[in-house]
């Protein structure tokens, strides 16, 4: 009886000094004081977006690396294991070799789908005519599963640069031309009438108000588009010939060397976020460099 | 305060007008017809407002008058000669500011400058002669979001005086800002009238910036939009622009439009 009475009293008057604090309903005060606390140079260091970028990396990477200590799956490397074979790669120019290969049907696809996908998709935006002959095409070929095609494409094509070249193009093409013909449509209205009313041709119209508008949605069809290009270089020599890195990928894992497969996926990964990141900064640089001022 | 209930289509007062409208009828595709028979003279030097309820086709009229919209039947004269498309003598000022947002202040005010061809040295000092003019100077290398809304509606007005039009076609510019940068808006119009010699034709919904900044104002009627009358406000503009608003002429004309109005809002 007396034991349970001292233990109510240390029970309360523990929540009345050391806890309530954490009661919802305690006082307001500390609460205030933490909102109104200016942001330090630690807060500030960890809030930056570049700083936020590595920690995610970092994060991702670690996570790796500790489930695949426990292990999942032989077949599942860790990520200092990758590493290593990605080292090994470059040490003996092996990872080189295999990108030179997968980059030139990547370039020369991407090249033409970026070059004609937006000429193509800015005349569909701009003539009458042009919109309703290539519309139903692309959008038809943005919903297909275009890797489908591809054993129609070796039987025309063969085995060679040509049919991985139009792989790429048919994976990269559709959004590149349907995001080019929705930027230019959507061009501000009186942007345009105020290019007319002050005596601009036509063609000034178009390159000085309609494609600078229209660029930003443009870009995001750009890289989009890259990112199923790389999608489509690996496609097709996994799925026609083995070579680059889609024969790293293969070779690897019938030797069951799963560090260096790995690696080979990694780098394609790293390779392509580069790419796009590349991307952004020609279109911050040249096209809209409000946009730079705005960071 | 003057007022001609269904004016003749050559008024007996027709001084020297800039822009004459000669029974412009525009029929949209769809077959909704926005204006009927418009007949209008805009006399050198005076600021004409076109004044009239939501869809009476006053911004349509305008844009006929920019050249940037054809009209079904009738004509626009700007110094005697028809108009077919935008011209030299024509500046306009856009409701939505119409600013890209990718130049910079004198980027945007340069443009119509630029697109004419005029060198940049010569472009850029035009252009900050007339930054300097609405207040903007020190904004020069500033992009349009970093700026408030009256502060852009400022640099639209500078583009337009920038390619020195004789007429300047305004289409609501204050009515995207708020209350108190619209009034010092319109204060800063009748100062600028004195500096510019222009014609400005003011397209607006408020009976009391019609009335405040107006030489003439001209009330359409809607559905479809016809002139119903010819209003001259005859109000001394002094050198105190806070008197206009407390003068008896403006009160009456404020009150008389508006009792014209309102029958057609019912």
């Amino acid at each position: 009886m007396a034991s349970l009475q001292r233990d109510t009293e240390t029970g309360s008057g523990a929540a009345g000094l050391g806890l309530s604090r954490f009661v919802p309903f305690g006082a307001p005060a500390p609460r205030t004081a933490l909102l109104d606390r200016q942001p330090g140079a630690l807060a500030t260091f960890f809030s930056h977006p570049l700083t936020l970028r590595v920690l995610s990396v970092a994060a991702f990477c670690l996570l790796w690396e500790a489930v695949a200590r426990i292990p999942i799956s032989f077949a599942f490397p860790t990520f200092g294991e990758t590493m290593v074979a990605l080292w090994a790669m470059i040490t003996d120019f092996s990872l080189f070799h295999a990108f030179g290969i997968t980059l030139q049907p990547l370039v020369i696809g991407l090249l033409i789908s970026a070059l004609l996908g937006v000429a193509l998709g800015v005349a569909m935006g701009l003539v009458g005519w042009v919109q309703w002959l290539a519309t139903p095409v692309f959008i038809v070929a943005q919903a297909a599963p275009l890797a489908a095609l591809i054993p129609l494409i070796i039987f025309a094509y063969g085995i060679g640069l040509t049919a991985k070249t139009l792989v790429v193009c048919i994976m990269a093409m559709p959004v590149i031309v349907l995001n080019s013909y929705v930027a230019v449509g959507h061009a501000p209205v009186s942007l345009v009438e105020m290019g007319r009313s002050f005596l601009g041709s036509r063609r000034q119209v178009i390159t000085r108000i309609i494609l600078p508008a229209a660029s930003p949605v443009i870009f995001a069809g750009l890289r989009l588009g890259s990112a199923a290009a790389f999608v489509g270089a690996i496609l097709a020599e996994l799925l026609i010939t083995p070579v680059g890195v889609g024969d790293l990928i293969t070779y690897s894992r019938s030797v069951a060397d799963y560090p260096s497969m790995y690696a080979a996926i990694l780098s394609i990964i790293v390779v392509s976020v580069l790419f796009i990141e590349f991307l952004e900064l020609i279109e911050v640089t040249v096209f809209r460099p409000e946009k730079r001022a705005r960071r | 305060m003057t007022i001609h209930a269904n004016p003749p289509a050559a008024p007996a007062t027709a001084t020297d007008a800039v822009v004459e409208v000669r029974n412009v009828s525009k029929v949209y595709a769809g077959g909704i017809q926005a204006l009927d028979s418009v007949s209008i003279d805009f006399p050198r030097g005076q600021l004409t407002s076109l004044l009239g309820p939501s869809g009476c086709g006053k911004t349509t009229l305008l844009k006929i008058i920019a050249g940037l919209l054809p009209a079904t039947s009738g004509a626009v004269l700007v110094n005697g000669t028809p108009v077919s498309g935008p011209g030299p003598g024509r500046a306009f000022v856009f409701q939505d500011f119409a600013l890209m947002p990718w130049a910079t202040v004198i980027g945007n005010v340069a443009f119509g400058l630029e697109l004419r061809g005029v060198g940049r040295a010569e472009r850029e000092n035009t252009a900050r002669h007339y930054i300097a003019e609405v207040g903007l100077s020190g904004f020069e290398k500033k992009y349009p979001h970093e700026l408030s809304g009256g502060m852009r509606q400022r640099v639209g007005l500078a583009r337009a005086l920038a390619v020195k039009a004789d007429v300047l076609l305004m289409d609501e510019p204050f009515s995207a800002v708020d209350e108190q940068t619209r009034r010092k808006f319109q204060e800063d119009l009748l100062k600028l009238r004195e500096v510019e010699n222009k014609t400005f034709v003011f397209v607006t919904h408020s009976i009391e910036e019609a009335v405040y900044v107006s030489d003439r104002i001209v009330l359409l009627s809607a559905g479809p939009g016809r002139v119903s009358q010819v209003i001259v406000p005859d109000i001394p503009r002094g050198d105190d622009v806070d008197a206009i608003r407390r003068h008896p002429v403006y009160l009456d004309t404020v009150d008389t439009i508006w009792r014209g109005l309102k029958r057609y809002l019912d």
